[in-house]
């Protein structure tokens, strides 16, 4: 599905909620109300391109990490929601290419390799490419986020 | 080089980039609201639990506070929110906080216009999405996300991807029953709300030269539907004659470079262009208003920094003048400045005459916080940007984003109406 916007992630009544667990409740609650159910520790969403379309709120990557994903995998994101994911350290939006997405399958075992820039399938022992960060994103990322990182041109 | 490469040039201290550069900028200017603002101060207190002292944030006089998304406070949460800003702009020393019932106050993307905050050829980054909408003043304007926000209060900067420019030449002679908003509709439309994923769209062509700061205004502001990092138009007489009536502070306006590169030129010739409305669910969805005019409404929704600027409530009375409304209408000017205006001039009697509500500024039902969100099934016609599942109320409501002059003929008609069709 594409175009998931952030009104369906965290939709706009919540925005005045700042505790993860309260907003975790009420993630993608606009698609599918049952998701947080659905979702546990370590699992990846597999999503269409312009991923996070839609408003700045950082409430859409906070809940969505406080359910336990570590990484959306889809063809293209909505800037600021790739911004937040990265700087905010909440997840890892990770841009695949677009026929990536009819190989991957509801409970397929993934793994992500950020040295080499792959993407592996264990359930189906397929590998894919993903986009590699740039230089500075891939830092931040390192750093844990943006608050964390600090170079020495930077101070 | 053109003018967004320019202006982020200028504020990384080179002489040239260009787009696809990464790398830190200094801002000019940051602003945050009451639902970025509590998230922002969030992260600042947790890197603060973490034993780093933060006693002064980067530049006091640099940052500014608006009140505007669940003003007046909707509930006790929404209440405790504004607390939390008052309390840290008191700590910090930030003197620009436009406070709901203490004068001018509103939407922070109008105040952002309205009272000059923002000037040609500065950086400015704020926590809201439609941030963007800034750029109509020959500035660069960018949403980001709390964490963002708070390194900039930290440290005066920020990373940034340097875009590819897409341009928009608008040119013709644009018909009296036609508005800013019908040609970003039709713009959406036609290249899709991921075209401009970080990019910018800059706009020019006669068109634009002749038109107000506040039709400007609604062009950039909906360049966010297109997935745009920023909007953004030169500035010129008109831009220096707007500041002029709000501001004394001097600037240096940047323009792009005759030989500037653009990722995409693309020309609109409107004067054929319809009055254009998009349909449920996305910005891109869009018709001529003709086309859906036997759809029924249920409201008319006029408000948010896309359609309740002065000028859009000029547009909305023209229409309303010795008219009744047929459906549920509302009213929201986008800011204290512009309601005083609207009692003023006499819009005000011309909407309470119609039958309309006027409400206080504020983001309202736009985001569907509250102030006339939407019931299952309802089907609004309104003057915002947005209209996702769920967006302004209930996911199964349906919204109709169009121009004033077209929300408030479907007022009148109570369907979706071209202007030119009310009698």
């Amino acid at each position: 599905m594409s175009n998931i916007d952030t009104d369906v992630i965290i939709p706009g009544p919540y925005l005045k909620i700042h505790d993860p667990k309260e907003l975790a409740k009420h993630a993608m609650e606009g698609l599918d109300p049952e998701f947080p159910q659905k979702v546990s520790e370590g699992d990846f969403m597999v999503c269409g391109s312009n991923f996070g379309c839609g408003s700045s709120r950082e409430h859409a990557p906070i809940a969505l990490s406080q359910l336990g994903i570590k990484a959306i995998l889809a063809p293209s994101f909505a800037r600021i929601f790739y911004r937040n994911a990265i700087d905010g350290g909440y997840l890892l939006p990770i841009e695949i290419e677009q026929q990536t997405l009819g190989r991957i399958f509801d409970k397929d075992e993934l793994e992500v390799d950020l040295n080499q820039n792959k993407i592996l399938n264990l359930t189906r022992t397929e590998s894919y490419v993903m986009m590699p960060f740039p230089k500075l994103v891939a830092k931040i990322v390192e750093a844990g986020g943006l608050i964390y990182y600090r170079n020495a041109e930077e101070g | 080089m053109t003018i967004t490469e320019k202006i982020l040039a200028r504020a990384s201290g080179k002489t040239r980039i260009q787009a696809g550069d990464v790398g830190f900028v200094s801002v000019d200017k940051v602003m945050m609201h009451d639902v970025s603002g509590p998230g922002v101060i969030k992260v600042l207190s947790e890197w603060e639990q973490k034993g780093k002292k933060l006693d002064h944030i980067w530049d006091p006089n640099r940052v500014w506070i608006a009140e505007d998304h669940f003003v007046p406070a909707a509930d006790k949460v929404s209440a405790e929110n504004i607390m939390i800003l008052s309390r840290w702009t008191k700590k910090y020393g930030i003197k620009k906080h436009f406070k709901y019932g203490l004068g001018q106050y509103g939407i922070c993307h109008t105040l952002s216009h309205e009272e000059a905050m923002v000037l040609p050829g500065e950086v400015y980054v704020a926590g809201d999405s439609h941030t963007n909408t800034t750029g109509a003043l020959g500035a660069f304007a960018a949403g980001l996300g709390h964490t963002d926000i708070a390194y900039v209060l930290m440290n005066g900067k920020i990373w940034l991807k340097v875009p590819e420019t897409m341009l928009f030449e608008i040119t013709g002679t644009k018909p009296d029953y036609l508005m800013a908003k019908d040609i970003i509709l039709r713009i959406i439309g036609d290249i899709g709300t991921d075209a401009a994923n970080y990019k910018a769209m800059q706009f020019s062509g006669n068109i634009v030269k002749e038109m107000s700061m506040d039709e400007r205004l609604t062009l950039t502001n909906m360049t966010t539907e297109a997935g745009a990092k920023n909007g953004i138009i030169e500035p010129d007489a008109v831009t220096e004659s707007y500041l002029r009536e709000r501001t004394n502070a001097s600037y240096s306006p940047i323009l792009g470079d005759t030989d500037a590169k653009f990722s995409e030129l693309l020309t609109y010739e409107i004067d054929k262009l319809e009055p254009t409305v998009a349909k449920p669910f996305s910005p891109g969805n869009v018709s001529a208003a003709r086309e859906l005019q036997e759809i029924e409404i249920d409201k008319v929704y006029i408000g948010s920094c896309t359609g309740a600027k002065f000028e859009d409530l000029q547009a909305v009375a023209r229409i309303l003048k010795g008219r009744k409304v047929k459906v549920r209408t509302e009213v929201l000017p986008a800011a204290q400045s512009i309601y005083i205006k609207a009692v003023r001039e006499g819009l005000a009697s011309v909407f309470l005459e119609a039958g309309v509500v006027i409400g206080p500024p504020t983001c309202g039902a736009c985001c569907g916080a509250h102030m006339g969100v939407l019931a299952e099934d309802e089907i609004c016609v309104s003057t915002t940007n947005r209209n996702f599942p769920g967006r302004m109320g209930h996911v199964k409501s349906k919204t109709y984003l169009a121009s004033p002059m077209v929300a408030a003929a479907s007022a009148v008609r109570g369907k979706i109406t071209d202007p030119r069709d009310i009698s």
